[in-house]
C-alpha cells in the first residue's frame, strides 16, 4: 500500500501554521536597501522631462541609461522594455528605479515627470494593432448553417480579474563578489527569471542565481511579472553594490502588475431542431494590454478551448489579442480557457433554451465522446469523461427536480461543462524540454526541480509519486529549494503540469535510480558510494502530434473534465445574487493526494465565484481606479457558496500514477453556471462580474 | 505605509480633562480612537494631519447605560461593545444590527462609534441609526459641554459643527416609539463599504433616513410625510427617488443606488406590517 | 504659541506571547511593523495595510484585531498574542495542516488567530462570520471549516476517501 493516494499532510504545512516559513519580506540582509519604482501616470504619450529633485545623499538612482545589457522584459518578444526611454505605453509603466537604506527618505523622494500626452486606446474593439491571430477551421461552415433549422448568436464579456494573492509581489537582489547577482524572490518561474535577467544584464548564466523564496499565493501572477521586480531589484543591488529589498504594498501590486485578459467572444451556433449542433462561428477577442507579454498563449489556450466540450462538425474559431494602453495582461489560472467556456456554457443554455430543450439534454447530446474529433482535428480518446461528470452532476445536484420546482420562484439552478488541456499547448512541452533530477542523500532522496510550491502542493504530492516509484518511505524524501544553481530546468510551474508532466519524468528518473541502487535504501546507497544522481528528460506521450503552422492536431496530451452546477437565490430589492450550493464534478485522472486535489478544486471554485459575481477591475483612463482591498473585493466566508464536490477517477496512461493536471480546471466552470442559474429565474446575464447593477439593468427586462 | 512616522506625534492624555485641555492648546490634533480610519489614510498616504491625541485610555467614555430613560451610548464604545450591549439590543436594536455589518469582527473589536461620527463618511454604518433615532451628539470642550441633534450634526460632505477643540463624548438616544429597521446593501456579505444603506422607524412618527445616496446622511422629511399622509408605498417610494442625490462612484452607481433605496422602502413597509 | 511636543509617556510595556515586554519604538509605529521589525517575529504578515485581509490578525486581550491598524501606543499594559505564541502544537495548528486548511500560508497565522478566538462549539454559522474578516485566496475556506470542526472534535470520523467525493455538513 502506497503513499499515491493517500492524504499525506503537506511537507511545508508545519512551518506555514507556525509563522516560520519565510516569504521575501521576512527576510533582510545586512546593508540592505530598500527600493521604489516611480512610474507614469498617464496612459500614453512621452515623457519631456525627468528630473530626481530630492538631495542625492544616500539615494541610488537607476534609469534605463544603467541597464547593462538589454533594456527588455524577455518573455516571447522584446517589445516589453524594463524601464521607460521616453515613449509611454500604459499608466503605472516604470521609469526610475530608487534606493535607500532609511523607508522615509525613499518615500519622501520626489520626482518630476513630465509628459506629452498622446491619444490613448483603450477600446480593445477599436485596436486595429494585434499581438497574436490565431484561426482553427474544421469542416465547412457554410454547409454547417444550411444543415441548421435554428440559428443563435451572442456576444459575452468578461473583464479584467486582479489575482489578489494575500502576499503582494517581491524580491531581494544581492549583488554578488564575481560580478553577479542572485535574486530571491516569490516567483513561480525561476528559469523565467533567469533568462529575463541574463539578458537585461548581459551577464552569462553562471553569474545569475535565482532562488524562490516561500510564495504566498500566485496563480499566474507570479509567472511573468516577477521578470519585471526581479530586473529592477537586480539594477539597483549592481549599482549600489548592495542588496536591495523591493516590494510592493497592495495598492502598487494591484494597480501595476498584470491581470487576466478581459474578452469578448461572439458567437454564431447552428443547430438542428433536435438539439445536434452544426455550426459553430465563434470569435474571440482578448485585451492584451500594452505590450505582448504571454498574450500569443492565451490566445491560443482560448481559441483552443473555444468550442468547448462538445462534438461539431463544422467549427471556425477566429481569435485575437490586441493592443490597448493599459498595462499588460498576463497569466491567471485558466489562461484564456476560462473566458472562452464562459462564452460558450452562457451560450448553450440561450440554444437550449431556444429549442425549448433542458440545458443537460442539449449538452448530453453533444458533449464529446471516445472516438469524436475536435476541432483541431484530435482523436478524443478513452481519457475523456464528458458524458460521466455531466451525468453525475445532473444526478447529484437534484438537477430536474430543481430546475422544475425553482421556476418562477427567485431561486435558480444552472450548469456549466467544461474541459481543460492538461500541460502546455501543442509542442510546448518539447519546446521546454523539461529536465528533473534525482539525487541519493542523507536523508534518502532529493528532488531537484525547478518546480514551485506556491500553495498548490506541488512538492508533496512530487515526493509522494517518488516515493512510491522508488518504494521507498515518504520521509526519505526531500524538495530542494528551487535554486537555479542547484536544480535543473523543469519548466514553469504553469499550465496544470507540474504533477503530470514533472511528476512524470521523475516517475522516470526514480525507476532508473532504483535500478541502480542495487537493493540498497538510498540513503545507505549515499553512504557507501556518495551521490547517485538521476536526470531525465521530458519525452512526449506516443501518439501525440501537433502542427503549429496549420493549428492542427493534438492540442494538449490530455483534456481534465469537469461539470459544475450552481444553485443560487436572487435578492429582487438588492439584485443580488446569492451563490448558495456549487455541486462540482471533476475528473483529472486519479488525484495523487485527495485533500490537496481538494484544496484545488475548492480554491479554484472560490476563485471563480468571485469572478463571477463580485471582482470588478474599475478601470479609468486606462488604470485600475479601486486598486486597494477595500474596492476589490475577493469573496470572504460569507460570499462563497457550500460545496459538494465528486473526484471521478479516469487514470490516464501517460501520467504518473494516472494522474492529469487539477490546478486549473476547477476554474473554468463556475462562472457559466451561475450566470445560467440566473437564467434559470429568467434574468439574461451575458457579461461578468454579474455585478448587481448589471444584474438590475438585465432584470428590469425579466418576464 | 506610505506616511513618514517621524513627522507624527502622539499625546496621550490619560483623563478627559487632559484630553479637552490639549485640544484648547496643543490643536489642532487629530483624535484617535478605534484608527479604523486614520490609519488606512495614513497606509495611503493621504492624510495632512501629523499631529495626534490619543483617547484609547479614557475608559469613562466606553460606557454605555440608561439615564432617565435615555440611553446613552460613550463615544468609544466599540461595535463589539453595542453588539454585546444588552441595553442596546432591547432599546436600539437597529444599531445592533448595523453594529453587526461593519466590518468583520478585526474591525468591529476596534471601530468605535465616536469614530464613526466624527469620520462622518456619507457611508458610514451607525449614522442612518442616529439620524432614524434623532439621537444627540453631546461635544465637549474645555468650556463645557454642548448638545447637537444629530440631523444638524453634519454640514456638508465629511463636514460637522465639531470644533477644533471638541471632543464627542457621547451619543444620547431618547426612547423610541415603534418597530425599528435597517438594511445595508454592500459590496459583498461581509468587509463591505455600504452601497446603500438605509434605518427606518414606523411607529407615530415616521423616520426614514439613508447612507450612500447624498454627501452626507439624510433623512427624507418629504417620504416620511407621505408615509405618515398613508399615501399607497409606490407613491412613497416616487418621492423617495425624487428626494435623495446618489451618484456614480467606484462602488456603484447612481441609478442601482436610487433604484435599491425605494426597494428598500417597500420592503421596509412589509417587514413592519404591510 | 509654538506647539509643545507630547510629554513622553516613555517605552511601551505590555504583554506579548505570555512574556512582558518594553518598547521604544514610535508610540504611532504599526503593532504590526514593530512585531516584524523590532521584535523579530514575522509570523505575522502584512497583506493590504487596509484592515483589509486580516492576514495581520493578532488577539488584543483575547479579541483578534488588524495589527496594521494598531498604533504601538495604544497596546500599553495590554495582552499580545501572535501566531509564535501559540506553542506549535495547538489543536488548530495540526488539524489546519491535515485538513488542508493552509495552502499557500500567507494568510494562515491571522487565520488561526481568528479561529482561537471563536467560541468553542462554534455553528458553522458562527465560524463563518468569525472568519470574515480573513480573507483566503487558496481554499475557498471550506478546508478551513473542516480543520475547525477537526480541532474541536477530534475523535469524530472524517470522511476522506481517495478519488471519492465531500459533501458539505448543512
Amino acid at each position: 500500500m502506497g503513499i499515491v493516494g493517500t492524504n499525506v499532510p503537506r511537507v511545508d504545512g508545519p512551518a506555514k501554521v507556525r509563522g516560520t516559513a519565510r516569504y521575501v519580506d521576512d527576510i533582510t540582509f545586512p546593508g540592505m536597501l530598500h527600493g521604489r519604482t516611480i512610474r507614469t501616470t498617464i496612459p500614453c504619450g512621452r515623457i519631456t522631462d525627468l528630473r530626481f529633485e530630492s538631495d542625492p545623499a544616500g539615494f541610488t538612482v537607476v534609469d534605463w541609461r544603467d541597464i547593462p545589457g538589454e533594456n527588455c522584459i524577455t518573455h516571447i518578444t522584446d517589445d516589453q522594455p524594463c524601464l521607460v526611454r521616453s515613449e509611454v505605453r500604459h499608466v503605472a509603466e516604470p521609469v526610475l528605479l530608487l534606493a535607500h537604506e532609511d523607508r522615509e527618505a525613499l518615500l519622501g523622494a520626489r520626482v518630476h515627470i513630465a509628459y506629452e500626452r498622446g491619444q490613448p486606446l483603450l477600446d480593445p474593439l477599436r485596436s486595429t494593432r494585434f499581438h497574436k491571430e490565431v484561426l482553427i477551421e474544421q469542416g465547412d461552415l457554410a454547409r454547417g448553417f444550411r444543415a441548421a433549422d435554428l440559428v443563435v448568436e451572442g456576444e459575452y464579456r468578461t473583464g479584467h480579474q486582479e489575482h489578489a494573492y494575500i502576499e503582494p509581489n517581491g524580491v531581494i537582489a544581492v549583488p554578488e563578489p564575481n560580478g553577479g547577482v542572485t535574486v530571491y524572490g516569490s516567483l513561480q518561474c525561476p528559469y523565467f527569471v533567469h533568462h529575463a535577467l541574463t539578458r537585461l544584464l548581459g551577464l552569462p548564466d553562471g553569474l545569475v542565481r535565482v532562488v524562490q523564496t516561500e510564495v504566498g499565493g500566485a496563480f499566474g501572477g507570479k509567472e511573468d511579472y516577477p521578470s519585471v521586480i526581479a530586473g529592477h531589484a537586480a539594477l539597483l543591488a549592481l549599482k549600489a553594490k548592495r542588496p536591495v529589498k523591493l516590494v510592493y504594498d497592495r495598492a502598487e501590486d494591484m494597480w501595476a502588475t498584470t491581470k487576466r485578459h478581459p474578452s469578448i467572444v461572439r458567437h454564431r451556433t447552428g443547430v438542428t431542431k433536435r438539439g445536434k449542433l452544426v455550426a459553430m462561428e465563434i470569435e474571440v477577442i482578448l485585451d492584451g494590454g500594452a505590450y505582448v507579454t504571454l498574450s500569443p498563449v492565451v490566445l491560443s489556450r482560448s481559441c483552443l478551448h473555444a468550442a468547448g466540450a462538445y462534438r461539431c462538425p463544422h467549427v471556425h474559431v477566429e481569435g485575437r489579442a490586441v493592443f490597448t494602453n493599459t498595462p499588460p495582461n498576463g497569466a491567471f489560472r485558466g489562461f484564456g480557457a476560462p473566458q472562452t467556456q464562459f462564452a460558450i456554457e452562457a451560450h448553450m443554455d440561450r440554444v437550449a433554451e431556444a429549442l425549448g430543450m433542458d440545458p443537460a439534454r442539449l449538452r448530453l447530446l453533444n458533449a464529446l465522446r471516445p472516438g469524436d474529433t475536435t476541432a483541431t482535428g484530435q482523436t478524443i480518446g478513452a481519457d475523456c469523461s464528458a458524458l460521466a461528470v455531466l451525468r453525475e452532476a445532473v444526478r447529484r445536484s437534484g438537477w430536474r427536480r430543481k430546475r422544475a420546482a425553482w421556476r418562477g420562484t427567485n431561486k435558480g439552478i444552472g450548469l456549466a461543462l467544461f474541459r481543460h488541456g492538461a500541460g502546455f499547448t501543442g509542442s510546448g512541452e518539447e519546446r521546454l524540454a523539461s529536465r528533473c533530477s534525482l539525487a541519493t542523500s542523507e536523508r534518502g532522496v532529493r528532488i531537484l526541480v525547478a518546480s514551485t510550491e506556491m500553495g498548490q502542493g506541488a512538492h508533496t504530492t512530487l515526493a509522494q509519486i517518488v516515493a512510491d516509484s522508488l518504494g521507498i518511505p515518504f520521509e526519505q524524501v526531500e524538495v530542494a529549494v528551487p535554486d537555479t544553481a542547484e536544480v535543473p530546468n523543469s519548466g514553469p510551474t504553469v499550465a496544470s503540469r507540474t504533477c503530470m508532466v514533472v511528476g512524470r519524468i521523475l516517475e522516470r528518473c526514480a525507476h532508473e535510480m532504483r535500478e541502480g541502487l542495487g537493493g540498497l535504501a538510498p540513503a545507505e546507497h549515499f553512504r557507501l558510494h556518495g551521490p547517485l544522481v538521476v536526470t531525465k528528460q521530458y519525452e512526449p506521450p506516443p501518439g501525440v502530434a501537433w502542427d503549429e503552422e496549420h493549428y492542427r492536431g493534438d492540442a494538449y496530451p490530455t483534456f481534465a473534465w469537469g461539470c459544475d452546477v450552481a444553485e443560487v437565490e436572487y435578492d429582487p430589492d438588492t439584485y443580488e445574487v446569492k451563490p448558495t450550493k456549487l455541486t462540482l464534478v471533476q475528473e483529472f485522472g486519479r488525484p495523487i493526494n485527495p485533500v490537496l486535489a481538494l484544496g484545488q478544486i475548492e480554491g479554484g471554485t472560490a476563485q471563480a465565484v468571485g469572478w463571477a459575481l463580485t471582482e470588478h477591475v474599475v478601470m479609468r483612463d486606462g488604470g485600475m481606479a479601486n486598486a486597494q482591498l477595500t474596492d476589490y473585493t475577493i469573496p470572504t466566508t460569507l460570499d462563497t457558496p457550500r460545496l459538494a464536490t465528486v473526484m471521478l477517477e479516469n487514470p490516464y496512461a501517460h501520467g504518473p500514477f494516472g494522474a492529469k493536471g487539477v490546478g486549473e480546471l476547477p476554474f473554468n466552470g463556475p462562472a457559466p453556471a451561475i450566470v445560467n442559474a440566473l437564467r434559470h429565474l429568467g434574468i439574461d446575464v451575458r457579461e461578468i462580474p454579474a455585478l448587481p447593477e448589471r444584474v438590475m439593468e438585465a432584470a428590469r427586462g425579466r418576464a | 505605509m506610505r506616511t513618514a512616522l517621524s513627522g507624527l506625534t502622539l499625546h496621550e492624555p490619560r483623563t478627559v480633562g487632559t484630553a479637552l485641555r490639549l485640544l484648547r492648546t496643543e490643536g489642532p490634533l487629530t483624535p484617535l480612537a478605534g484608527c479604523t480610519d486614520v490609519y488606512v489614510q495614513l497606509q495611503f498616504g493621504t492624510l495632512a494631519a501629523a499631529r495626534f491625541l490619543d483617547l484609547s485610555r479614557l475608559s469613562a467614555l466606553r460606557r454605555i447605560r440608561v439615564r432617565d430613560e435615555t440611553l446613552v451610548i460613550g463615544a468609544l464604545a466599540t461595535y463589539t461593545d453595542l453588539v454585546r450591549s444588552r441595553l442596546v439590543r432591547r432599546r436600539l436594536p437597529m444599531l445592533v444590527a448595523a453594529a453587526r455589518e461593519v466590518g468583520g469582527p478585526q474591525i468591529r473589536h476596534r471601530g468605535t462609534i465616536g469614530g464613526n461620527i466624527a469620520t462622518g463618511s456619507p457611508a458610514g454604518d451607525a449614522l442612518p441609526v442616529l439620524a432614524a433615532a434623532e439621537a444627540v451628539v453631546v461635544l465637549a470642550s474645555s468650556d463645557g459641554e454642548r448638545r447637537v441633534p444629530f440631523t444638524q450634526f453634519y454640514t456638508g460632505y465629511r463636514a460637522s459643527v465639531l470644533r477644533p477643540d471638541e471632543l464627542i463624548l457621547a451619543v444620547e438616544v431618547p426612547p423610541l416609539e415603534g418597530a425599528q429597521w435597517f438594511r445595508k446593501v454592500g459590496t459583498r456579505a461581509a468587509q463591505a463599504i455600504s452601497k446603500v444603506v438605509m434605518a427606518a422607524v414606523r411607529g407615530p412618527r415616521m423616520r426614514v433616513a439613508l447612507g450612500s445616496v447624498a454627501p452626507m446622511v439624510v433623512r427624507v422629511p418629504r417620504t416620511e410625510a407621505a408615509l405618515a399622509a398613508g399615501a399607497p408605498i409606490a407613491e412613497a417610494q416616487r418621492v423617495l427617488g425624487e428626494e435623495i442625490q446618489p451618484i456614480d462612484d467606484v462602488r456603484s452607481t447612481a441609478d442601482y443606488r436610487r433604484q435599491v433605496a425605494m426597494n428598500l422602502l417597500a420592503r421596509f413597509w412589509a417587514d413592519t406590517g404591510g | 504659541m509654538a506647539a509643545r511636543k507630547p510629554a513622553a509617556p516613555g517605552p511601551v510595556a505590555f504583554t506579548l506571547n505570555g512574556g512582558a515586554v518594553e518598547m521604544d519604538a514610535h508610540p504611532m509605529a504599526r503593532l504590526l511593523d514593530v512585531l516584524r521589525e523590532d521584535l523579530r517575529l514575522t509570523g505575522t504578515k502584512e497583506g493590504c495595510g487596509e484592515g483589509e485581509c486580516g492576514a495581520c490578525t493578532v488577539l488584543l486581550d483575547g479579541d483578534p484585531v488588524c495589527s496594521c491598524l494598531v498604533p504601538l501606543a495604544q497596546v500599553r499594559g495590554r495582552e499580545v498574542v501572535t501566531i509564535e505564541g501559540l506553542g506549535g502544537d495547538h489543536p488548530l495548528q495540526r488539524a489546519f495542516v491535515e485538513e488542508g486548511g493552509a495552502q499557500c500560508g500567507a494568510c494562515t497565522p491571522g487565520m488561526i488567530l481568528a479561529a482561537v478566538a471563536l467560541p468553542k462549539h462554534a455553528t458553522l454559522a458562527e465560524v463563518r462570520t468569525g472568519l470574515a474578516g480573513n480573507l483566503c485566496r487558496c481554499t475557498g475556506y471550506e478546508a478551513i471549516y473542516r480543520a475547525i470542526e477537526k480541532a474541536n472534535k477530534p475523535s469524530a470520523v472524517r470522511r476522506q476517501p481517495p478519488g471519492g467525493s465531500v459533501e458539505p455538513k448543512e
